[in-house]
C-alpha cells in the first residue's frame, strides 16, 4: 500500500459559470463551480481543477472570487489554469487560495516565467499545461507537437521534449491533454500519456477523451499517468467519483477510497 | 473567546490553512499574524511553510520568528505543517544544505537521491495522497489508523529519535510524517487539504492541551 492514484474532475469555467463544450465547440452549462466542487468534495474526488476558459479581464475577477469562495468551504487541494501570464498572476490566485496554479501558452512564450515562477512560490505549486496534438503519419514514429491558445495555433515544439525541458525550468506536475482526444470521449492519447510520462520525473496528470471508467484505468495502467482527469461523464452524472474509484480499484490501482 | 496565531512569514498561501480553522471551531479567533505581542497573546500557534526552506529559513530569520517559536516552545500547543515541520528540525539537505531552527533533532533529506525510490522509477515530489501509520497521540483521536492525508514534497523527514515519532509513512522508503515533543507537533502532510481526516486533526489541535 502506499500513494494513491488521484482523480480529479475538472471545471472548465467562464463567466463564472461551469461549461464543457466538444473540441472547444458546442458549449453546455454544468452549474455553479462552488456548487460543483462541493458536489465533488462530497463524493470523494482527490483534487479539483478549475481552468478559466474565458481568461478576459473580467473573467479574471470573478474567477479570483470563485477559487476564494471554494477555498473557504473545500478542504481538498485546487489547481487554477487558463491565461496565467505572470508571477503577479500566479501570487492572485495562490492568495485567493489555489493550492497549485497552471501555466500553459504562457510558458511557451516565455519559458523563463516557469523558472521564476517555481524559484518564487516552489515547484510543488506550478503546473506545466500542455496541450499536444499528434503530428505524425501513419506508420510512422509517434510524435506529437504542442498547441497554444485553447489547441488552436501550432508551436513545431515536440511534446515530449517540451515537457522534458518544463520539469528541468521547475514545474511540479505536468497536465497533459490530448487536442484529439480531448472531449471525443474514446480515451486518452495513452502513447502520448505513456512518453510523457516515462520522460519525466514529476507526476502527470492524463486528460482530454475520457469517455468511460475503463478510461481510467487505462489511463493509469497504460499510460502510467499518476492522476487522471475528467470532465464531462462527472459533470453530467454519467459516472460518480466513488463509481470511478471502485471501479480503479477493481482493477488493482490503488485508490483513496 | 479561544485564539491561535498563524505565524505569516510571507511564503505562501495561509489562506486555506486558516478557513480550515475557522471551519473546524467558529468559535476561535485566527489570527494570521507576525506580531510577536500577538502570537503570545494566542492560546495557540501553528507554524506553516511551503516552498524552499532556503527562502523559508531567510524569512523565518529576518523576521524573527525563530525567536517567536523559540519563545513559545514549552509554553503553548504549536503545531507545523510541510516546510513549518521541516523548519523545526536540525538540517535540510535542499538548496546545498541549509540550517534549520534545531527543535527537534533530524535531518530532511531529498527523494530523488535515494536508490529505493529511483529504482522504483517513483515521481518526486511525493504528491497526493498516502497512508499515514499512527503512533499514540491526543491529535490521532477520532481518525482512524492508516488514513490517507494529502502531501506534497520532495524532501523528507527522519529523526533518530525515535520516541518522538508520531506517525510514519512510506514512499520507496519509510520516512517520519508526524514528530511529537511535549506540546509541539508537526507534520508533513496538509491537513487543511487532507478532507475529514485532516479537519479532524486540526479540530484535535485545537481541544489539545499540549499533553
Amino acid at each position: 500500500m502506499g500513494l494513491a492514484k488521484r482523480i480529479i474532475p475538472c471545471l472548465d469555467v467562464n463567466n463564472g459559470r461551469v461549461v464543457k463544450g466538444v473540441q472547444f465547440l458546442d458549449i453546455r452549462d454544468a452549474g455553479d463551480p462552488v456548487e460543483v466542487a462541493k458536489r465533488y468534495n462530497e463524493q470523494g474526488a482527490d483534487e479539483i481543477t478549475f481552468l478559466d476558459i474565458g481568461a478576459t479581464h473580467e473573467n479574471r475577477d470573478t474567477m479570483v472570487h470563485t477559487v476564494e469562495k471554494m477555498a473557504s468551504e473545500v478542504f481538498i487541494p485546487l489547481t487554477v489554469g487558463g491565461g496565467i501570464r505572470s508571477c503577479d498572476d500566479i501570487r492572485r490566485m495562490l492568495n485567493a487560495g489555489a493550492d497549485k496554479v497552471g501555466i500553459n501558452s504562457a510558458a511557451v512564450f516565455d519559458p523563463d516565467l516557469v523558472q521564476q515562477a517555481a524559484g518564487r512560490f516552489g515547484a510543488q505549486c506550478i503546473v506545466v499545461a500542455i496541450d499536444a496534438k499528434s503530428v505524425s503519419a501513419p506508420g510512422e514514429q509517434p510524435r506529437w507537437e504542442i498547441f497554444t491558445h485553447g489547441g488552436r495555433k501550432p508551436t513545431g515544439i515536440d511534446a515530449v521534449e517540451w515537457a522534458t525541458k518544463m520539469v528541468a525550468y521547475g514545474a511540479g506536475e505536468i497536465l497533459l491533454t490530448s487536442m484529439d482526444q480531448d472531449g471525443v470521449k474514446n480515451g486518452y492519447d495513452l502513447g502520448l500519456t505513456r512518453a510523457i510520462s516515462d520522460a519525466v520525473s514529476v507526476p502527470v496528470i492524463a486528460s482530454g477523451g475520457v469517455g468511460n471508467l475503463d478510461h481510467l484505468v487505462d489511463g493509469v495502467i497504460e499510460g502510467r499517468a499518476d492522476a487522471v482527469l475528467a470532465a464531462s461523464i462527472f459533470h453530467f452524472n454519467e459516472y460518480t467519483i466513488p463509481e470511478a474509484k471502485q471501479y480503479m480499484a477493481s482493477k488493482g490501482i490503488e485508490m483513496r477510497l | 473567546m479561544k485564539s491561535i496565531a498563524v505565524i505569516d512569514y510571507g511564503i505562501g498561501n495561509l489562506h486555506s490553512v486558516a478557513k480550515a480553522l475557522e471551519h473546524v471551531c467558529p468559535d476561535t479567533r485566527v489570527y494570521v499574524t507576525n506580531d510577536a505581542a500577538k502570537i503570545e497573546a494566542s492560546d495557540r500557534v501553528l507554524l506553516p511553510g511551503v516552498g524552499a526552506i532556503r527562502d523559508c529559513m531567510a524569512e523565518i530569520k529576518r523576521l524573527g520568528v525563530a525567536q517567536i517559536v523559540a519563545d513559545q516552545m514549552g509554553k503553548k500547543p504549536m503545531l507545523g505543517i510541510c516546510v513549518g515541520m521541516q523548519a523545526l528540525m536540525q538540517r535540510s539537505s535542499e538548496n546545498g544544505g541549509v540550517e534549520c531552527l534545531g527543535q527537534l533533532p533530524g535531518e530532511v533529506s531529498f527523494f530523488g537521491e535515494q536508490h529505493s525510490v529511483q529504482e522504483a522509477h517513483l515521481k518526486v515530489p511525493h504528491m497526493g495522497w498516502n497512508q499515514v501509520q499512527q503512533q499514540p497521540h491526543a491529535l490521532w483521536n477520532g481518525i482512524e489508523d492508516n488514513s490517507r492525508f494529502y502531501f506534497v514534497h520532495s524532501y523528507y523527514v527522519r529523526t533518530q529519535a525515535r520516541d518522538m515519532v508520531a506517525a510514519t509513512c512510506h514512499y520507496g522508503l519509510d520516512f517520519d510524517v508526524a514528530l511529537a515533543r511535549e506540546n509541539l507537533f508537526a507534520v508533513q502532510f496538509h491537513p487543511e487539504k487532507s478532507h475529514s481526516a485532516g479537519l479532524k486533526l486540526l479540530q484535535n489541535f485545537l481541544q489539545w492541551d499540549g499533553s
